[in-house]
């Protein structure tokens, strides 16, 4: 419970941060401050039992049906991890309080970081593989948002965009991946994950699933060919790249490697993959670091090349080489950040990154070059700086395969790559603050505020530290990471800075001074470079991609979408009645029309009214083009359904159906008015004909479809509903009962949407100006008397009466046929009434309620009964009743199904009369406009 | 009587995929009641035909008909009329944003 805690404390804390920005400015950077020493003090009590190699699992069950735990986990390598993002993120914190400006909005930057350092000690800590992954795409999508934090800036939101899409793309990968692995090993849980190596090696699924755990992997940190969103992502302020792009987010892909080292190395096809890959992110990044005049994006390229320096020791797959990839993890991540925030610093100051305007800074910032220059040496790899322990190691590691054909490959790219390194990091101190005098600097530079280099101070403190007493600071922490990455003892090692002449030293000498050599050479490769710098331009192959994609999506929608809807719905029911035949044709086994239950005969009321429903149906559809008659014809059809309703024993239905007609009709009616009275003849004698064959193959197939069902018995799952429905319900009217109780909770989702529906339809009316027409389709003048003396009279005498009846059908509702959907209709039709009689100006000002809040509060009641179950602890929506006496009514139920239907009451009554009393407004604001001559 | 029913949502059908075939927005609406009506009555007959015999509990009832159904169909009744109103307005809206009432909302004179 307590390590769920680690990584989900930022998460609140995001919140927190961004509230109290309102507060104040700087609150912010102190909230997520504290925020982030509540992280670590949490995580206190653990640091003993991690560091002396022991795994604290602790897990909540998550979907206990599929075997899936909430489960979190701390070793050594994820508290190494932990405390890199805590403390890195503390520092960054202090530095970017400095760096933001006045312009720029606090709390949303800290709450970013925030929710950043969430999903990352997310992945640090996951047992869980899956919730890995989810907290693997909290970070693409936190990192999406902290890149394009200046959302005004088009490189900010193309490079956010690019870097989601890359390592979006790979968390897809990486979830197939996962899923697979889960596959094989049967468990999700690392722990089972990490014990059987053996089995995941040999499965058949092995190479599939290694490919795409190495596509999350490489993706995310930016291994070569996916790097190019690591460079355009220096879009996002400098805190947000050296905390993000160098430190901590980029660590994941190989966080990843070493964390799944164990179950997955040891084959060679992770051996050249691996090793592959980094090798070429290791030379090609460190080449075009040496080329960049933006300091950040030498910055970026570097931080690829020592992510494929790291990849490229997992991929060798010893215990040392493992051993070492974790140790250039921790240097890497000291150096490059406090380098970033050095170059942060330069920006900030001098107003410019570009190394071709930057000249001789010593003079006017030494303290901050100092520290630039203890940090670049370590990225250089010079001895007595942390860079050069595990540079040496790395160095070391790639001699093993010396003996194999072609082995001396990896050693001389290794050293090739070091010496691009001397000459980039050279490059970025010679160049900065030596080297003349610059001229044309935007800003006069001087040394920053002091509080901005403290965290700079810090980590080149380390570097040092770390450099020249490696045994005494780092060997512990190191020692627990790598325990749990080889997941079995450490292998022997000496973090020393000298182990005598040997091949490593040779190799690191060559480097400095081939480094040296290559930056004194310069003038001539640069100009070499600017020839041949278009021909591998990935960032335009992927907008050609990206172009490509969208172009066939395009061609795909352009394909299945006609952008008619008449052939579109033509091409459904032609698809629909095609499977009905199908899958009539294609059913096995001799089954007859006609099943084997009894007939009922029928009477002579029931042919007459079937009779005139089928032939006002049939009318309707024949006369469409008169509207308003087809509209009238439209309400018989209706009104003869609900008659059949009353037929069948169903009471509740014929009630509603009823009331719905009447508003269904009275709303076509004013719609109507603003509408085309007639239409046109469009379609050929063809179109018609095909379109009435459609329809007579879809009717004929329901009729007989309906014919078939009706005549063979069946079982119902009713006889529940019936039974319980007065001993667990307390209603009579099992309909009702269903409604509110039984099927609570899907009423409530119904009277959602209902809702939704009256809102929307608000939307869409409001401030909607129409000029309505003066004359009826014949060319005859509306009645002048809009509201006839006697109707109005009547309906104000019948209103009380009306409401009384709707109450009384709500409130018997749970007994007899009734309840909130009916009794809500009929107060609808009582108004509605008023409305037509009397006007809606009239009306409104008499009734002046906004049907709004009625909506609303009918929504809070309902839901509201649902919660209050909770508090018994009962499910949502349990229902609760008795029986009181009361004086002079007597014996009265009193059930909470009760104030469930009173909201759906409300909501009904609100929804209805906000649709038709806004189109009425519409209506009568019409009649005050000039007749409209053309509608444009 | 089953044969009786079994015709009247035939006709119902055919009468709206044929008005919803048509081109101009109200046929339209006026088809997608046609199948909502349609619809309803299949839902309620899936629980067969009972007649005189509503399903409220009291002692002196031999049977009961489908409460299930029912239920289903009493929400479908207040669902589709909230669908109608809203695609009438829609069709409105349209009509007069379209200038015409086209059912492929394109602008035509």
């Amino acid at each position: 419970m307590e390590l769920s805690l680690i990584a989900l404390t930022p998460f609140l804390g995001a919140g927190f941060v961004a509230a109290i920005s309102r507060l104040g400015r700087l609150h912010a950077a102190w909230g997520a401050g504290i925020v982030t020493l509540v992280a670590l003090l949490i995580l206190l009590p653990f640091i003993k039992d991690a560091f002396s190699g022991q795994v604290l699992v602790q897990s909540i069950p998550w979907i206990p049906l599929l075997g899936m735990e909430f489960a979190f986990r701390l070793d050594g390598l994820a508290l190494l991890f932990v405390l890199l993002i805590l403390c890195i993120g503390l520092l960054i914190i202090l530095y970017a309080r400095y760096y933001l400006s006045e312009r720029d909005d606090m709390g949303r930057f800290y709450a970013y970081l925030l929710m950043f350092m969430g999903s990352m000690l997310g992945i640090a800590t996951s047992e869980n593989i899956i919730q890995l992954l989810i907290f693997w795409e909290l970070t693409s999508l936190s990192s999406f948002l902290l890149i394009s934090y200046w959302q005004m800036r088009h490189e900010s939101r193309s490079g956010a965009r690019m870097a989601l899409a890359v390592t979006g793309g790979g968390g897809l990968a990486l979830l197939g991946g996962f899923l697979l692995l889960g596959e094989i090993v049967g468990s999700y849980n690392l722990s089972d994950i990490l014990a059987s190596g053996y089995l995941i090696r040999t499965h058949e699924l092995y190479l599939p699933m290694l490919i795409l755990v190495l596509l999350g992997a490489f993706t995310k940190s930016a291994q070569f060919p996916f790097h190019f969103w690591l460079p355009n992502a220096m879009a996002a302020p400098t805190p947000v790249s050296a905390y993000l792009h160098s430190a901590t987010m980029v660590k994941a892909g190989v966080f990843l490697l070493a964390r799944l080292f164990p179950a997955l190395s040891g084959t060679s096809a992770w051996f050249w993959l691996v090793c592959f890959t980094g090798l070429v992110t290791l030379v090609v990044a460190a080449y075009i670091a040496m080329f960049k005049h933006d300091l950040k994006g030498l910055l970026a390229y570097s931080t690829i090349s020592h992510l494929g320096l790291i990849t490229l020791l997992f991929g060798i797959g010893t215990p040392m080489a493992a051993l070492a990839g974790v140790f250039h993890i921790i240097n890497h991540a000291i150096f490059k950040a406090s380098l970033f925030m050095a170059a942060g610093i330069i920006h900030h100051e001098t107003g410019t990154r570009d190394m071709r305007i930057l000249r001789g800074l010593w003079k006017h910032m030494p303290h901050t070059a100092l520290l630039a220059m203890v940090a670049a040496a370590s990225m250089a790899g010079v001895p007595l700086f942390n860079g050069f322990l595990s540079k040496e190691m790395f160095f070391a590691e790639t001699l093993f395969v010396i003996n194999q054909p072609w082995g001396w490959l990896l050693p001389t790219m290794a050293t090739l790559a070091g010496i691009f390194a001397v000459a980039y990091s050279l490059r970025f101190i010679h160049n900065v603050f030596f080297d003349g005098e610059s001229t044309d600097l935007p800003k006069q530079p001087h040394e920053p505020p002091r509080w901005m280099k403290v965290p700079v101070e810090i980590l080149v403190a380390l570097c040092l530290l770390v450099g020249i007493f490696p045994a005494l600071t780092v060997e512990p922490i190191l020692a627990a990471a790598a325990s749990s990455v080889l997941q079995g003892p450490v292998p022997d090692h000496d973090l020393a800075i000298w182990h005598g002449f040997n091949t490593a030293l040779f190799m690191s000498i060559t480097a400095l001074i081939g480094g040296v050599i290559v930056y004194l050479a310069r003038k001539p490769l640069f100009s070499l470079q600017e020839r041949v710098d278009s021909m591998l331009d990935f960032r335009a192959l992927y907008e050609f991609l990206m172009e490509k994609l969208f172009a066939i999506a395009d061609t795909i929608t352009h394909f299945l979408n006609t952008n008619s809807l008449q052939r579109m719905l033509f091409v459904f029911m032609l698809f629909v009645l095609t499977l009905g035949i199908y899958g009539t044709m294609a059913t096995d086994g001799d089954y007859g029309l006609m099943g084997e239950r009894d007939i009922l005969p029928i009477d002579g009321v029931s042919l007459l009214i079937a009779t005139v429903l089928v032939v006002a149906a049939a009318a309707t559809a024949v006369m469409h083009r008169r509207r308003l008659i087809s509209l009238i014809l439209l309400g018989t059809v209706g009104l003869g359904i609900s008659l059949i309703f009353v037929k069948f024993s169903a009471p509740d239905l014929a009630l509603t159906q009823l009331s719905v007609e009447v508003v269904t009709i009275v709303l076509m009616l004013l719609a109507l008015y603003f509408l085309p009275q007639q239409s046109p003849i469009e379609s050929g004698n063809w179109l018609r004909s095909r379109d009435a064959l459609i329809a007579a193959t879809a009717g004929g197939g329901v009729t007989l479809l309906v014919w078939a069902v009706l005549t063979r018995p069946y079982e119902s799952i009713s006889n529940y509903f019936l039974e319980n429905s007065l001993p667990g319900g307390g209603g009579t009217n099992v309909v009702n009962v269903i409604l509110v109780d039984f099927r609570g909770y899907d009423t409530l989702g119904e009277i959602t949407v209902l809702a939704l529906a009256g809102l929307g339809i608000y939307a869409m009316l409001e401030h909607l100006k129409i000029a309505g027409a003066s004359h009826d389709s014949e060319g005859r003048a509306w009645d002048e008397d809009l509201h006839p003396i006697i109707m109005a009279s009547f309906t104000r005498l019948l209103l009380p009466l009306a409401l009384l009846v709707s109450m009384f059908i709500l409130l018997r509702g749970h007994n007899l046929p009734g309840g909130g959907f009916i009794a809500g209709l009929v107060t609808a039709v009582a108004l509605v009434m008023q409305y037509l009689a009397n006007g809606v100006i009239w009306t409104q000002q008499r009734l002046p309620i906004n049907m709004h809040k009625v909506i609303g509060y009918g929504l809070l009641i309902a839901t509201c009964t649902g919660l209050a179950s909770w508090i018994f602890n009962y499910p949502f929506l349990t229902s609760a009743f008795s029986h009181i006496h009361w004086p002079i009514i007597g014996e009265f139920e009193l059930a909470s199904a009760m104030a469930f239907d009173l909201g759906v009451y409300l909501v009904v009554v609100g929804a209805t009369l906000l649709i038709l009393v806004y189109l009425g407004l519409i209506h009568h604001q019409s009649h005050q406009m000039k007749p409209r001559k053309r509608i444009r | 009587m089953e044969l009786l029913i079994a015709i009247i949502i035939g006709v119902l059908t055919a009468c709206g995929v044929y008005l919803s075939l048509r081109g101009r927005t109200f046929p339209v609406v006026l088809g997608l009641t046609f199948l909502s009506y349609a619809v309803n009555l299949f839902l309620l007959v899936m629980g067969r035909l009972t007649i005189g015999s509503p399903p409220i509990i009291s002692d002196n009832a031999a049977n009961y008909a489908d409460p299930l159904p029912q239920a289903l169909v009493l929400t479908a009744i207040v669902i589709s009329f909230g669908m109608t109103a809203f695609v009438i307005i829609l069709s409105l809206k349209s009509f007069l944003e379209m200038g015409n009432d086209q059912v492929d909302g394109k602008h035509r004179p």
